[in-house]
């Protein structure tokens, strides 16, 4: 979330920016009976929304409202001969946190200044690999607080303060995505979720706030995305590299005791592409943690391999299924053994099963889906059954629950299982 | 039977031969038509407005912009639609490669912006509905002709109506279905469908045709579903065609930037 002034200036300035060109109604010819408001060269559109969530079981170190805000969103949007400009902003009334946020998403500029060049610069929403909610060389920030509590799903993916720039010729397409100062992941801090707290040795929330210690020199702290991919017979094969900081912390600072974002580098490669019927992925990546290559550092996250397969089919008229097979290997695990500090450790594999159940019923405008991870190695599970119901072309209501499950309290689901969630919405959109 | 079947066509043949000395063979009527329907020109573009009213009358609205290019005529086609209606769906592209080949399925994408996520979506069922309307993905896009034997059952003044049966009916909802086409344009005029039991329960028609750069074109559409009472009108504007899209159009690069072919 930024500060109130600064962003609304920002948006204020670009409003009056994209406003002030000259009318580009005048080459728009063809819109022959196109009223005033629509000759503007400003789209403006957004949503007006109401969430609320309650917790379904006690939790002593939260409140029980999970969620419960008013959401303004708005999305401006023009374009000139040579760019597209975008800003796009919500203003929320927060009533779990009890405070009026201005979460600025989107403030970009995009060109496409060669024929074989696209580039955007700005504050943007940046996603690939294959995966369905689980991320491998997306390496851009995400939101898992909204996640877990309910928020729309587009707002699992936190905004980047990047330029992207994107290379294109027929021997393949290459992505560069450069980002001057850290954006960390929107982690869960113990503010609105509770976790598992390995230095108290418990669960933890509003008592233990997680503090960290943030990587933030502009230029120095950095971080540069790369993805080099291309398209054979419609099979998308694509080969991605990171340089940067373990997104969500990956370490500790014992002596102020703060969560660290160790150095990262990510290297890994992707295909995906129809398989029989469906559609089907396989993924990998190699995680570097280059703050602690031996692995003998208790308080830094060990170098991993993760590995991804998944497919997805229609099984019956507007019924999709997709399942997952998702797997992350500690590569020096010995070596967190013998280091490891009291308390409980991790499995050297952390194997997760996702199965996701789309159905689409009375002509498309009632969507009832279920999302669900399961951890044989973890014991531990998080559902997240939800309907969605278009009432005409305006207003939408929503249901949803977030299950968390789990034997043991520290593991990466079971840590969550007293923010079990449901929530209702409903958002005007325009 | 040899001699009977010779004999039926010594009767037949002078009586047909009078009736319709223009009569073309029935494949000729329905490539035509299903080039006029699909194919015209190498490329074109249209926005698109549907509206959906149901049994009690409620409407809803969809508005998209279409570009398509051809591959090759006849055959394989690229399809790139962006929703500018609801305006929960805005911005949002739906891009397809069809592919006519036997046992091909089409290849789908859709991108969410608010994601920036471009999602493979799983070859589906053609026959299910498009955009929650009562036009179905093969309405859109096409049905390969190869899939049903076609015969002319009729010839009137202005009309050939054609009777289309799938070759493999366990694949289909409908058992057979009958299109009446312009003999001048080869313009698809109406289409009826018929359950297994021969009984109607879908009619498409077009309301409106117009020339444009030469092409005789479907400008207003109706389906009417005589089972559920619901029906969506398709009005096409700004149509153009010949306006050069170049093949990387349909490619990832722009299904995450638009290109203004797209937008406007």
């Amino acid at each position: 979330m930024s500060k109130i002034p600064t962003t609304l200036s920002i948006l204020t300035i670009c409003l009056v920016a994209v406003t002030s060109l000259p009318a580009r109604a005048a080459e728009d010819e063809e819109n022959e009976n196109g009223s005033f408001l629509s000759n503007l060269p400003v789209e403006l559109h957004g949503f007006y929304e109401m969430r609320a969530g309650y917790r379904l079981r006690d939790d002593k170190y939260e409140k029980d409202m999970s969620i419960m805000e008013n959401r303004f969103q708005i999305d401006l949007y023009s374009y000139l001969e040579w760019a597209d400009l975008r800003a796009k902003g919500d203003v929320i009334g927060d009533l779990v946190t009890e405070q009026v946020e201005f979460d600025l998403r989107e403030i970009n500029i995009a060109a496409r200044p060669l024929d074989f060049m696209d580039l955007k610069v700005g504050r943007q929403i940046l996603t690939w690999g294959t995966g369905d909610l689980i991320f491998i060389n997306d390496m851009f920030g995400k939101d898992w607080q909204a996640f877990f509590i309910g928020r729309d799903v587009e707002y699992l993916k936190a905004p980047s303060d990047a330029a992207k720039i994107s290379l294109f010729s027929d021997w393949a397409n290459l992505d560069l995505v450069y980002t001057p100062q850290f954006d960390s992941d929107r982690f869960i801090t113990g503010e609105r979720i509770s976790y598992f707290n390995s230095l108290l040795g418990r669960l933890a929330g509003r008592d233990a706030i997680v503090r960290t210690i943030k990587p933030d020199r502009w230029f120095a702290d950095d971080e540069i995305a790369a993805r080099l991919y291309k398209n054979i017979s419609n099979y998308e094969l694509a080969l991605y590299g990171y340089h940067g900081f373990w997104k969500s912390p990956g370490g500790l600072n014992p002596v102020m005791s703060r969560a660290i974002f160790p150095d990262l580098n990510v290297y890994g490669a992707s295909v995906r592409g129809t398989v029989g019927k469906g559609i089907g992925n396989v993924e990998v990546g190699y995680y570097d943690s280059a703050d602690d290559r031996s692995g003998t550092n208790p308080l830094i996250n060990n170098s991993e391999m993760r590995y991804l397969i998944g497919y997805t089919q229609e099984i019956g008229r507007d019924l999709t299924a997709g399942a997952q097979y998702y797997v992350e290997q500690m590569l020096n695990y010995d070596a967190y053994r013998s280091t490891a500090m009291p308390g409980p450790v991790r499995d050297r594999y952390r194997h997760v099963l996702t199965l996701r159940l789309t159905k689409l019923l009375m002509n498309q405008n009632l969507r009832c889906s279920l999302f669900a991870y399961y951890s044989p190695s973890d014991d531990d599970a998080y559902l997240r059954p939800n309907i969605n119901y278009k009432l005409d072309d305006h207003f939408t209501a929503e249901l949803g629950v977030n299950v968390f499950l789990g034997q043991y309290p520290h593991t990466f689901f079971g840590q969550f299982q007293n923010n079990t969630n449901a929530y209702l919405a409903l958002r005007y959109s325009f | 039977m040899r001699t009977m079947v010779t004999v039926l066509l010594a009767i037949g043949a002078p009586l047909q031969l009078l009736a319709a000395e223009n009569v073309p063979d029935v494949q000729t009527v329905v490539n035509k038509a299903n080039f006029v329907a699909y194919y015209q020109g190498k490329d074109g573009k249209a926005t698109v407005r549907m509206t959906i009213t149901n049994k009690k009358g409620q409407k809803r609205t969809r508005e998209f912009n279409i570009l398509r290019r051809d591959v090759e005529d006849g055959a394989d086609q690229k399809y790139y639609v962006y929703f500018q209606r609801p305006a929960d769906v805005r911005k949002m592209v739906y891009m397809v490669h069809k592919h006519t080949g036997t046992g091909t399925d089409d290849d789908r994408w859709l991108y969410m912006p608010s994601l920036d996520l471009v999602k493979r979506i799983a070859a589906s069922d053609r026959r299910t509905s498009f955009v929650g309307s009562d036009f179905l993905y093969e309405d859109v896009s096409g049905r390969g002709l190869d899939e049903d034997t076609h015969e002319i059952i009729e010839t009137t003044d202005g009309l050939f109506i054609v009777k289309n049966v799938p070759k493999k009916p366990e694949t289909v909802e409908f058992g057979y279905f009958n299109v009446a086409i312009d003999r001048t344009t080869f313009v698809p005029m109406k289409m009826e469908f018929y359950d297994k039991q021969g009984e109607l329960y879908r009619v498409i028609e077009s309301k409106e045709v117009e020339e444009i750069q030469g092409f005789p074109t479907v400008v207003k559409a109706v389906v009417s579903n005589l089972r559920t009472g619901s029906k969506t009108e398709m009005e096409f504007s700004k149509i153009k065609y010949d306006i050069g899209l170049k093949d990387n159009m349909f490619t990832e690069r722009y299904l995450r930037r638009p290109p203004r072919e797209a937008i406007r």
